[in-house]
């Protein structure tokens, strides 16, 4: 194995790499020849680091210098002071945006102090198509362990003590959903890793895939050995085109070397992994409409009960798991279930890749323990609001979450406090908004993603959507009344109560609540005509003269 | 007009309203369609396999080639109809060399789609939905396809352009003229 004495990892997920990394790995290495380094620096491209807004980004180590916005023309520069005189070069290091600090590395910078990162500890730390590099950090260990000292009714008491509940946005206590799977009787059983996100303002499972494939894959072999699977599935979506390339790198990789396939670890426990696409439906994101589309049908939704770990793929029992909430799987079964619920809330344990959108100037990916404040996460490590904005409101969970204002900017985020403020943690995607924006425009963003996304299987929703974004479409041409918005609370009721699965459910959530909060913003557009914002089209803007976010 | 499979016989009112723009397909193009099926038929749940491969290749899934997929997996044509109509992925006419993919969720919206949109319709020429004359551009909305970082964001084929302007709109479009 070969030394190297300083590595320039360049970021590689998709946020950074439509700004062509490419091109700048390529320059590192052309300068580093030029200089006579390339068999002292090794140039690596990574996962993401969380800092999008920011990218592309590049850290040398071992200083763990950190610098953003790098362009291919400044490669140059970052060779020929930093690698070859030692000196960093200032003007593109992090720039700390409430302290104004210039010189930051990567462990100093605020926006990584506050976070713990345990599903992303390898992303951006190394390079996601090399498997002895995740094995270097540890990987496989687990997979070890379980195999050859633990029993498969051992392994899941680990993960359910560790009190891990589903990332995906339903937070339902995996280790239960385990417990099901080892006790059905019936064979083959199958293990699914839904990596098909689809929720606005999510891109946590796409950026762990692209970051740290591995991880998946043994949580998932660790799942198959729990449960007694020997096959398993991951339906990606077909847009990821990253993340399926490091998974299919991935699943190559591990099965040359034994990870994966037949007799794993000669302990006679055979497992494998496929990939397969989806094809752009939103609703296949819920684990039975999943099923139907991974089996070669419409992705729509099933009748519950049966479960999935009772009836599932195939109608085989089946464990379905979140990219996410397979990505702590084997750091619980090295360190413990104990370890686990030290991090987070005693209801919620472990912690929470959160994306941030919108009006934010730190906008990307974080890791932080449950229950951390919605005001931390926005003023401490996004760094607030750009352009000196007032905070509006935030919608947490992604699309089918709730809209939460600044009174509730201090309720500690985990799954029950979110659902009792009236909101949802969701699958962790956080949209801020500033007060440039018009809610009733907003509102008819969310019921028309929905009216496009629902599967039309059920009546409630196929209709409900529909109307909802009827109404609200009204009021942004002025056409609202009061009679309307009485109708909009009925409707969000019954669609709230009948509809099959979640899609229908939450399709009322974050429209109700932009209702709750912002009642007189609806009114103002029924009665004056007008919107406040001056964002809707051919109505006035009455109360402020603000041109609105375009 | 099409190789259909006797088993299944339409009622007239029934008749999937399927448009091929082509009269018939050619026999080269099911070709490649049949080498597809090959290749996947043995996989359980072959069907979307088999549509993303079709999809891929020829960029949009003509009716004759349904037809195929039908016979070669013993299934009713209106079952991959209605499979192929159900995913916004598959379309059953053809599209633009390159299809550009508009994010409109809540996301992009906030940080200024319409602004794109209105940008890339009055560039392109065409409203959304549509296709240049000369076939070398389709325009279309997706639904979120987790770029949000970098919003708003659209997709030309499988590339990404993100933190997108209005002003941005024309050097993204010539790199593709």
């Amino acid at each position: 194995m070969q030394f190297h004495r300083a590595h320039v990892l360049v970021c590689h997920g998709t946020n950074c790499s439509l700004k062509a990394p490419q091109s700048i790995v390529d320059a590192f290495r052309g300068a580093l020849k030029e200089h006579g380094l390339e068999q002292e620096v090794r140039v690596v491209e990574t996962g993401c680091f969380g800092l999008c807004e920011q990218g592309p980004t590049v850290v040398v180590y071992p200083e763990g210098a950190l610098y953003c916005r790098v362009t291919p023309g400044d490669v140059a520069d970052i060779v020929a002071q930093h690698l070859l005189k030692g000196r960093m070069v200032e003007r593109l290091l992090y720039r700390e945006p409430a302290l104004v600090k210039t010189v930051q590395t990567f462990p100093e910078a605020q926006y990584f102090q506050k976070q713990v990162r345990v599903v992303l500890r390898n992303c951006g730390l190394i390079d996601p198509e090399s498997i002895e590099e995740y094995i270097a950090r540890g990987g496989y260990l687990s997979l070890g362990k379980a195999l050859t000292t633990m029993q498969p009714a051992e392994v899941v008491k680990v993960v359910s003590d560790s009190g891990l509940r589903g990332r995906g946005g339903a937070g339902f206590p995996t280790g239960l959903k385990w417990r099901f799977a080892a006790r059905a009787e019936r064979q083959p059983k199958y293990v699914v890793c839904n990596a098909d996100e689809g929720e606005p303002g999510t891109f946590k499972d796409r950026l762990i895939l692209e970051g740290d494939p591995h991880a998946v894959l043994e949580a998932m072999a660790i799942c198959g050995y729990a449960v007694g699977a020997s096959r398993g599935f991951i339906y990606i979506r077909g847009e990821y085109k990253l993340s399926i390339a490091m998974l299919e790198t991935a699943i190559k990789r591990a099965r040359e070397i034994g990870l994966l396939g037949a007799n794993i670890l000669g302990t006679g426990f055979d497992f494998d992994v496929e990939i397969r696409l989806g094809s752009g439906a939103y609703v296949c994101g819920e684990e039975t409409a999943l099923f139907e589309s991974l089996e070669g049908g419409r992705g729509e939704p099933r009748i519950k009960p049966p479960y999935p770990t009772d009836r599932g793929l195939w109608g085989q029992p089946t464990v379905i798991n979140n990219v996410e909430t397979l990505a702590n799987i084997p750091h619980i079964i090295e360190k413990g279930a104990e370890w686990f619920r030290g991090l987070g809330t005693p209801s919620t344990p472990g912690t929470k890749v959160f994306t941030l959108c919108g009006d934010i100037v730190n906008g990307g990916l974080i890791e932080v323990p449950m229950g951390i404040t919605l005001r931390e996460v926005i003023y401490d490590i996004g760094g607030g609001i750009p352009g000196g904005r007032q905070f509006k409101l935030a919608q947490t969970g992604g699309t089918s979450g709730g809209c939460v204002t600044e009174e509730l900017l201090d309720v500690p985020m985990d799954y029950d406090s979110m659902a009792k403020a009236g909101t949802a943690l969701g699958s962790g995607a956080l949209l801020i908004m500033d007060d440039s924006h018009c809610i009733v425009d907003i509102a008819k963003s969310f019921a028309r993603f929905f009216v496009h996304e629902s599967c039309g299987k059920c009546v409630p929703c196929r209709e409900g959507t529909k109307r909802i974004y009827d109404i609200v479409d009204g009021f942004s041409r002025g056409r609202g009344t009061a009679r309307d918005l009485e109708l909009l609370e009925l409707l969000a009721r019954t669609l709230y109560m009948t509809p099959l699965c979640p899609l229908g459910q939450t399709a009322p959530l974050p429209i109700m609540t932009t209702l709750k909060y912002f009642r007189d913003e609806y009114e103002a557009h029924m009665q004056g005509q007008a919107c406040p914002a001056g964002v809707c089209p051919g109505l006035g803007s009455g109360l402020t003269k603000e041109v609105g976010a375009w | 007009m099409f190789p259909a499979n006797p088993q299944y016989h339409y009622e007239k009112e029934v008749e999937p309203k399927v448009i091929s723009s082509m009269p018939t397909t050619p026999e080269p193009v099911l070709a490649r369609v049949d080498s597809i099926i090959a290749q996947h038929r043995e996989t359980l749940g072959a069907l979307m396999p088999i549509l993303q491969g079709i999809q891929q290749e020829l960029g949009w899934i003509p009716e004759a080639a349904m037809h195929r997929v039908a016979e070669a997996l013993s299934m009713p044509p209106d079952k991959v109809y209605s499979v192929v109509s159900f995913y916004t992925l598959f379309s059953t006419k053809p599209k633009g060399k390159y299809v550009i993919r508009v994010c409109e969720s809540a996301p992009c919206h906030v940080e200024g789609a319409a602004a794109i949109i209105a940008e890339l319709e009055k560039q392109l020429n065409i409203k959304m939905g549509e296709v240049t004359p000369d076939r070398q551009f389709s325009l279309e909305f997706t639904s979120c396809v987790g770029i949000c970082g970098v919003a708003p964001a659209i997709m030309v084929n499988d590339e990404v352009h993100g933190n997108l302007t209005p002003a941005m709109v024309s050097q993204v479009l010539s790199k593709y003229k």
